[in-house]
């Protein structure tokens, strides 16, 4: 997949690698990068995965690699939760409401 | 990074060196008049953008249950501050207006902030308002590119205001990523911890005094405030102290989330809380100078009259009693503190009055449902019980029954006798001055005298 240029894109970049990471990390931690998320413009068309450039809403330049096109939020309000819906008639009950 | 103090003088416009005063001790209150405003000017400041004064509402039918569960049929009356209705849905705008405000005075072009938290929505908030560009750095994903419901919502609020949103993964090198930044676009440090924020959060206490007194002509007995940083307990105690509610208990409270690690990368996902929590609450408290300014000016030790802990089971329970009772549908982690009032309230008599002093907005992410949806999909075990069988990071027990909600006392005493050691091994002190002793004395909120026991334990 590519994207064009102007589009709404996030990129990636490697902060830290696993053995430059602070000797305070947790081991599971250390195993892994620290990475680093950032949103803006694609300055030039490019692929997902290659490397290329944004210029983000506060107008900085930043490189890394392309990750998405266009990111949504995909966050919701999840699934039912059938403890809620017993809580909500529990107090109901207890107050004879 | 050596370069470390220098960025920060420069991004925060203040020389902390002017308030040491050698050893362990320095002038916070000098450091919180010379840096900090006014109660006036904080209210004139928060007015112009709509932060502030927010209504206080009592919650008749909470309070009405917390009396059927009593064993002496007796609780005390439950108000809630309604803080979800600053513009960005938190008390964090409080502190928001007041940095941001000082940014522009100083001639900053932008703010820079590092937070998951309802923090970044507000700074984003109050940089749209008052015109200034706004970065939030934020702690997002676990290494498969997961994160909490709770922080999507945070990013897509800050975005949605106009920020830039920069997303790591999980560790506490995010700070050195921060600094960068700070270096690179030359923008104020909108900290949570300097002193402007923190007298940003004076107002929410003097309000409550006011308030109090205007519609009941007296003070509340206690207040109850979540803690994270220690920035909400500190604002708001000394709001009230300002404005003549000295006798108001203080109580922290916090999510206990003990055992799992915070900078894990497993662990990371395994909690339904992002904030409000022990992970926060406990170290800073016990170290407020981990933070990222010199001198932090949030230090609860000073205030606190008790600390409570409650379980994530039972602040979901609330959130959905706090709904279906009192028509009030806030976001979980606001609802820390009226967990502990419910708890609270039963240990007091009818004609007191609890204060929990805040509320947070809710919406899609930041909100009981997905959090549970999420817990669920990680592998946590979500069940009615005893709450105190709730092991974080593996269970989330829902109360079988109200009256299982109860008081855990976090013992004052040892918090304190950490920050004294800690300051003693952080300062590499070899002989504690008076001067030390007292300050520390006043850190803690006790007598020399217990301080002099506590160093001398530790010489032991």
């Amino acid at each position: 997949m590519s994207a064009k240029k102007g589009q709404w894109v996030q990129i990636h970049s490697i902060v830290l690698k696993p053995e430059e990471r602070a000797p305070q990390v947790p081991e599971d931690t250390r195993k892994t990068p620290l990475v680093m998320w950032v949103k803006g413009y694609l300055n030039a068309d490019a692929e997902i995965g290659a490397e290329c450039e944004i210029t983000t809403v506060t107008g900085r330049t930043v490189r890394g690699l392309l990750d998405e096109v266009e990111p949504a939020y995909a966050h919701s309000f999840g699934s039912y939760i059938p403890e809620l819906s017993e809580v909500r008639q529990q107090v109901k009950k207890l107050l004879g409401v | 990074m050596s370069r470390k103090n220098e960025i920060m003088k420069k991004s925060i416009g203040i020389d902390y060196s002017a308030y040491e005063t050698g050893g362990i001790a320095f002038d916070y209150e000098k450091m919180m008049s010379e840096t900090g405003y006014a109660l006036e000017e904080i209210n004139e400041i928060q007015s112009s953008v709509s932060v502030g004064n927010t209504p206080v509402i009592e919650l008749r039918n909470i309070t009405a249950l917390a009396r059927k569960m009593s064993k002496t049929e007796q609780a005390a009356r439950i108000f809630i501050k309604d803080e979800a209705c600053n513009p960005s849905g938190s008390f964090k705008a409080r502190r928001a207006a007041c940095a941001v405000y000082h940014a522009k005075k100083l001639g900053y072009k932008g703010v820079l902030t590092a937070t998951s938290g309802n923090y970044g929505a507000a700074v984003a908030s109050q940089a749209a308002m008052q015109g200034l560009k706004c970065i939030v750095v934020q702690e997002t994903y676990d290494s498969r590119k997961v994160g909490q419901p709770e922080i999507l919502e945070k990013q897509r609020a800050c975005e949605a205001m106009g920020a830039e949103v920069i997303q790591l993964s999980v560790g506490p090198e995010l700070f050195y990523a921060f600094l960068t930044l700070l270096e690179e676009t030359g923008y104020f440090n909108a900290s949570l911890y300097t002193p402007f924020g923190i007298a940003g959060v004076e107002t929410l206490g003097a309000e409550i005094a006011s308030q109090f007194m205007a519609k009941h002509g007296r003070y509340p007995d206690a207040v109850l405030v979540t803690h994270a940083g220690g920035g909400n307990v500190t604002g708001t105690a000394r709001g009230l102290i300002k404005a003549g509610a000295k006798d108001a208990c203080v109580i922290g409270v916090s999510v206990d989330l003990s055992g799992l690690h915070m900078a894990s990368d497993q662990a990371f996902n395994r909690k339904s809380f992002t904030t409000g929590h022990t992970g926060f609450g406990i170290p800073f408290a016990t170290w407020p100078d981990r933070s990222d300014v010199p001198r932090n000016a949030a230090r609860s030790l000073r205030y606190l009259d008790r600390y409570l802990l409650v379980k994530q089971g039972e602040v979901f329970y609330m959130t959905e009693a706090l709904a279906a009772l009192e028509g009030l549908e806030r976001g979980p982690a606001g609802n820390t503190s009226l967990t502990a009032a419910f708890a609270l309230a039963q240990e007091m008599k009818d004609g007191q009055i609890i204060v929990v002093q805040e509320t947070e907005y809710t919406g899609a992410g930041k909100h009981h449902m997905p959090q549970l949806t999420f817990a669920r999909e990680n592998g946590i075990e979500v069940k009615f019980g005893e709450p105190d069988a709730e092991v974080p990071g593996a269970s989330i027990v829902l109360p079988s029954c109200p009256s299982m909600i109860k008081l855990r006392d976090f013992d004052l005493n040892k918090a304190r006798k950490s920050y004294i050691k800690n300051c003693l091994a952080n300062y590499n002190v070899k002989e504690v001055s008076d001067a030390d002793v007292k300050f520390l004395a006043e850190e803690i909120k006790a007598d020399t005298e217990f301080v002099k026991k506590v160093i001398k334990e530790l010489e032991a």
